[in-house]
């Protein structure tokens, strides 16, 4: 179906551009032929390339990079700002697929990031259990694997979408969110080995940074049949900055309690009320009242080109993005082009995994006229991502955290693409 | 507050559910004695268990003990903490500590542990793990009781005599106790 849907779009795009040639526009037309002068010095048929190295590094000529993050309403990024920075942004609208490279994983840490040698590293297990046992990093390892491709999304992502829309790019908005495949053991076997009691319905897990992060996780069924202590990052060893040497992860909940750093975890028969499930990561209400353990990241979708501070020319243009959803799989992402009036359709990149970045693109065709770009996704569960006005109306502004609602970026008439509101 | 307890006891009954369903699927069929199938980790002893387990939660456990009072709490303030929270917990820069009470309605919410923070037990869990930022885990237990007795004053939880340990400070009912609510999300249709 949504093949066909394609096809007919494509259709209908090549038909529309050969009319628009025919007419002669000359905006729009194809340029004159023109050959470009060969450069034989740096023609890299005649030197010999470079040999292998041990860790590879990428092109020189690949500049992405994460953005230092500051806060709701701060100025992002490095240089000056730098002594005030408490996250990086990953460059969502360099990326393609939906794999985040682990250099560019968004960064949340609460003191600095830890050197921690994995061979002095261990992790507790006690509290509400039969035996409290102490495993080292090795241990672990060699206990049954599994591994998962699932986004891990700070739930302050898209804080400024509370404010007044400031003009700023996609990494600005939403670079707080990333994916990567995810190994390690699973909780379910841990607690398993220390023979969790009955009692047991929090379990508390805390970091070895110097904020000594602690959160308390509720022992859900969702939560143990997908928790994982995870020691590995697409491929290799976890980076420093998400954990290194382990991790909790808890597919679909909000990054803040994936505990980094990981080394205790206490069973418990009710939460523990730390700093981080009540001062902080709670949503505050019109009503003087706050959200408390909203700890799923709800559906969400973002177009990650054009985007914002872009400049786009007249012709095509393949609207690219990325949907998710903390409850489940994408299973449907339509785009508007002219602020929400109309919808179509967008594909969706196979595999469309739970809990994970999905790609959808959109072949899209600008005529030089104002336009605004919005996607909104539906998950599995049949939750639609709201517009704003509709999540403004329930939340009020003051929420900080959880911000999902549909994004618009405003193609101006000189192809500029700018962040608003709509 | 009944909702809250109510909420609570849900997810008291549901964890309990949970973790039936979850050993019942993936049980190796044998007592809960005996199912460390892989001999993997080794027993924890207490004295490493005691160094580690630096969690306070709301009942009080985990609390030291030790003692503070407000007077050698704003002296430890001075000069531990001011220059990041300002010199009555007003000022800044870093988060704002003290006052705030009655904006959580306004356009402007003030949160601060007098007008936001529902459990007092959470300073002692926080500030001894992770303040000061500079030098986390340095303050001693009577330290961190005195600082704490010194933010309750100047948030007008607790009067100026009040000695806090590990008996009164699970005790002080915080003002914004009743303010939080359960995820009650998907709300937005």
């Amino acid at each position: 179906m949504k093949e066909d849907l394609r096809e007919i779009t494509r259709r209908k795009f090549l038909h529309r551009s050969g009319s628009i040639i025919a007419l002669g526009a000359a905006a729009l037309a194809l340029p004159a032929a023109r050959a470009e002068e060969p450069n034989l010095v740096e023609d890299p048929m005649r030197v010999p390339g470079v040999l292998p190295r041990p860790y590879g590094e990428r092109s020189p000529f690949e500049k992405q990079q994460r953005l230092g993050g500051a806060g709701p309403g701060a100025p992002h990024g490095w240089g000056a700002n730098a002594p005030n920075n408490f996250n990086s942004l990953t460059p969502l609208q360099d990326l393609h697929g939906i794999v985040t490279p682990s250099s560019l994983h968004f960064e949340r840490h609460h003191n600095g990031v830890p050197a921690i040698d994995p061979a002095r590293h261990r992790l507790l297990v006690h509290g509400l259990v039969e035996r409290s046992l102490i495993f080292t990093v090795k241990e672990l390892e060699r206990l049954p694997a599994v591994s998962r491709i699932a986004f891990l999304e700070c739930s302050g992502n898209t804080w400024d979408g509370w404010r007044e829309a400031q003009d700023v790019t996609v990494q600005d908005t939403h670079g707080l969110t990333s994916t990567s495949e995810w190994t390690g053991v699973k909780l379910s076997t841990l607690l398993e080995a220390v023979g969790v009691r009955r009692e047991a319905t929090w379990m508390l897990a805390e970091g070895s940074d110097a904020a000594g992060l602690d959160r308390s996780v509720p022992l859900t069924e969702d939560v143990l049949n997908e928790a994982m202590i995870c020691y590995g990052q697409n491929g290799e060893a976890l980076r420093p900055e998400q954990g290194y040497p382990l991790r909790l992860f808890l597919p679909g909940f909000e990054g803040n309690i994936n505990v980094k750093w990981l080394r205790r975890l206490k069973l418990g028969s009710a939460p523990f009320m730390t700093r981080w499930e009540t001062a902080k990561y709670t949503e505050l209400l019109p009503d003087g009242n706050a959200y408390q353990f909203t700890l799923v990241m709800e559906a969400k979708s973002v177009i990650t080109a054009p985007s914002g501070q872009q400049q786009i020319q007249p012709g095509f243009h393949e609207i690219r993005g990325l949907a998710w959803s903390g409850r489940g799989r994408v299973t449907k992402v339509d785009v508007s082009v002219d602020g929400g009036r109309t919808w179509q359709a967008a594909q969706l990149q196979e595999p469309v995994l739970p809990k994970c970045h999905t790609r959808f693109w959109f072949p899209w065709r600008w005529t030089g006229q104002e336009a605004i770009l919005q996607s909104r996704c539906v998950d599995e569960t049949g939750y639609s991502q709201p517009t704003r006005q509709d999540l403004v109306k329930v939340r009020g502004l003051n929420s900080v955290y959880h911000y999902n609602a549909i994004q618009s970026w405003r193609v101006e008439r000189d192809g500029r693409i700018r962040n608003i509101h709509a | 507050m009944e909702g809250y307890a109510t909420y609570m006891h849900k997810c008291v009954i549901t964890g309990v559910a949970a973790l039936v369903v979850a050993f019942g699927a993936v049980s190796f069929g044998r007592s809960a004695e005996d199912r460390n199938e892989y001999g993997l980790g080794r027993p924890a002893a207490e004295q490493e268990i005691r160094a580690w387990n630096m969690d306070v939660s709301p009942t009080g456990e985990g609390l030291p003990p030790g003692q503070g009072t407000v007077k050698q709490g704003a002296q430890v303030y001075a000069t531990k903490c001011a220059a990041c929270h300002g010199p009555t917990g007003v000022e800044g820069p870093k988060d704002r500590l003290v006052g705030g009470r009655d904006t959580l309605t306004s356009p402007k919410p003030v949160r601060t542990i007098g007008s936001y923070w529902p459990y007092a037990t959470t300073l002692y869990d926080y500030i001894h793990r992770a303040m000061p930022f500079n030098a986390p885990q340095s303050l001693t237990p009577d330290e961190t009781y005195s600082v704490i007795a010194w933010l309750l004053f100047q948030n007008q939880v607790i009067a100026e005599d009040v000695v806090i340990d590990a008996q009164t400070l699970p005790s002080i009912r915080m003002p914004n106790r009743n303010g939080f609510i359960p995820d009650p999300r998907p709300d937005v249709r």
